[in-house]
């Protein structure tokens, strides 16, 4: 038993020393098309599930006023009215993660996009009632990037 | 056989087949790790995984490790959310592009004098894998680094490395190099096997030593920085851009969390953004990892709850490090997070 018990520790051990890498919270998707047309893609992508993007963040433009060299690159804002009301009034500390986001930068002739997986807000906010919305999220960002990916 | 009818039969009435059933590896790569290692295999960001010296060196079980435990603080993530099967389809896949026989190797230790394997690695490996095993610089996203190279020196030091690679692995890679890739036989480079024994021996070492700052991403107490505010929410919304300006930031746009999302008239004027930036900064940040960008600019939201009081909130930058998988952000995440803590504060006491 002695034995046994020490075996159970020197394992417990080992596994507590090899840290593991941060979980995939990162959906990333590279497409072979050229910035423009994988941009209309994703903003497409978005609208057909009845989000409404909000703005679009110009971070190339604002590099390269101040003489930075970059690709085109954007931040698309998007979310749903009510659910961001909602979401929001029971649980303001959501407020600085919305509205959703999407980056897409151009890189040669393809261009890559990146979104935070949901799940990680899941173990952010480990509150049940917000279960739903976070599973709903996952689905809908995980079918946009599906969709920028197959080129739907 | 009649579990198996069974088995067939629930199936066909669910309206799947077992081949249908079982998970589609094209389709699991494609979603996790094309964005990364090319949909065909041929690298960029990741390892080209296609090249065929690296399908001769690797065995199959080191891909399901890497897969599984990825590189902690070096951009590849664990896939700890992909089942058994999930992960054995990928490596299928993966597999596919091998044109030879798949590589097995034995899992016992491989005796060395670690001590005269460190001399060596400092003269042979330090070079191109770090004095300490770090691995090259640049965490091999985008910009981050010359795409004029095919594969980057990985780092030895980690703990999902080590825990991937057998010792007879590492031996067979140094014994043999890796063609397409700066690593050479050192054979070739006049070593014999008991001095590539020796070395293999000190880069198991590693595992004794403690956990090193390139495998290490930042922990959070908690993924949202809050201030109470003294002021009412025009004075704090006031005081958050003139303190984001004593701070080096510019800031730009003011708006609800709601803009956008319904007409102005009916935006919630109680929760308010201030975006701001550092240009420079971002360059930096995004040199390091273009994937940063989702975060930017920076924004600190002003929020006047039911009860009136007033309260200033932000993402906590170091929450970044984790999601990116990155330690080279490191820095920059603790900067960012004692800049935010600071304009809070100067803004709210």
């Amino acid at each position: 038993m002695n034995t046994l018990m020490k075996w159970m520790a020197a394992v417990g051990l080992l596994l507590a020393t090899i840290a593991p890498a941060a979980a995939a919270d990162l959906l990333m998707v590279r497409v072979d098309k050229l910035f423009p047309e994988a941009m209309a893609q994703l903003q497409s992508a978005i609208s057909s599930r009845g989000y409404t993007v909000t703005r679009l963040q110009e971070v190339n433009e604002n590099l390269e006023r101040r003489d930075f060299k970059s690709d085109m690159y954007r931040v698309v804002y998007f979310g749903k009215y009510e659910e961001v009301k909602r979401a929001t009034a029971s649980h303001p500390t959501l407020i600085p993660f919305l509205p959703l986001n999407i980056t897409i930068f151009a890189e040669g002739d393809q261009t890559i996009v990146v979104a935070s997986h949901p799940q990680a807000l899941r173990r952010l906010f480990p509150d049940a009632t917000l279960k739903p919305l976070f599973e709903r999220w996952e689905k809908d960002v995980v079918a946009i990037m599906d969709d920028v990916r197959e080129g739907k | 056989m009649l579990t198996r009818l069974l088995v067939v039969t629930l199936l066909a009435g669910l309206g799947l087949s077992p081949a249908l059933a079982a998970p589609d590896g094209a389709k699991l790569y494609g979603r996790n790790c094309a964005a990364c290692h090319g949909e065909t295999g041929t690298g960029g960001i990741g390892v080209p995984l296609a090249l065929p010296s690296f399908q001769a060196g690797i065995s199959d079980d080191y891909l399901r490790k890497t897969i599984r435990l990825g590189r902690p603080g070096r951009v590849m993530p664990s896939f700890d959310h992909l089942d058994k099967a999930e992960i054995e389809a990928i490596v299928r896949h993966v597999r596919g592009w091998n044109k030879g026989p798949a590589a097995t190797y034995s899992t016992r230790p491989v005796k060395g004098d670690p001590v005269h394997g460190r001399q060596l690695f400092g003269q042979y490996c330090a070079a191109c894998h770090g004095a300490n095993g770090e691995g090259s610089k640049g965490t091999g996203v985008t910009f981050s680094r010359p795409r004029d190279l095919s594969i980057m020196a990985p780092a030895l030091h980690n703990p999902g490395f080590l825990a991937a690679a057998t010792d007879a692995m590492i031996k067979a890679t140094l014994m043999h190099g890796r063609k397409g890739t700066p690593m050479t036989s050192f054979l070739k480079q006049g070593l014999k096997e008991k001095d590539i024994d020796d070395i293999v021996s000190y880069v198991r070492s590693f595992e004794k030593q403690p956990l090193p700052e390139s495998a290490q991403v930042l922990d959070v107490e908690s993924p949202v920085i809050v201030r109470d505010s003294s002021y009412d929410l025009k004075t704090t919304v006031e005081n958050v851009k003139q303190a984001v300006t004593t701070n080096n930031f510019f800031y730009g746009r003011v708006q609800t969390l709601e803009y956008g999302l319904i007409e102005p008239a009916r935006e919630n004027p109680k929760q308010v953004i201030v975006y701001f930036c550092n240009i420079s900064l971002l360059n930096q940040a995004l040199a390091v990892d273009p994937r940063v960008g989702m975060f930017l600019p920076c924004r600190i939201t002003i929020l006047e709850r039911d009860d009136g009081k007033v309260q200033v909130m932000s993402v906590n930058p170091k929450v970044l490090s984790r999601l990116f998988n990155n330690a080279e952000l490191n820095r920059l995440c603790e900067q960012m997070s004692e800049s935010y803590t600071r304009i809070m504060e100067e803004a709210t006491i």
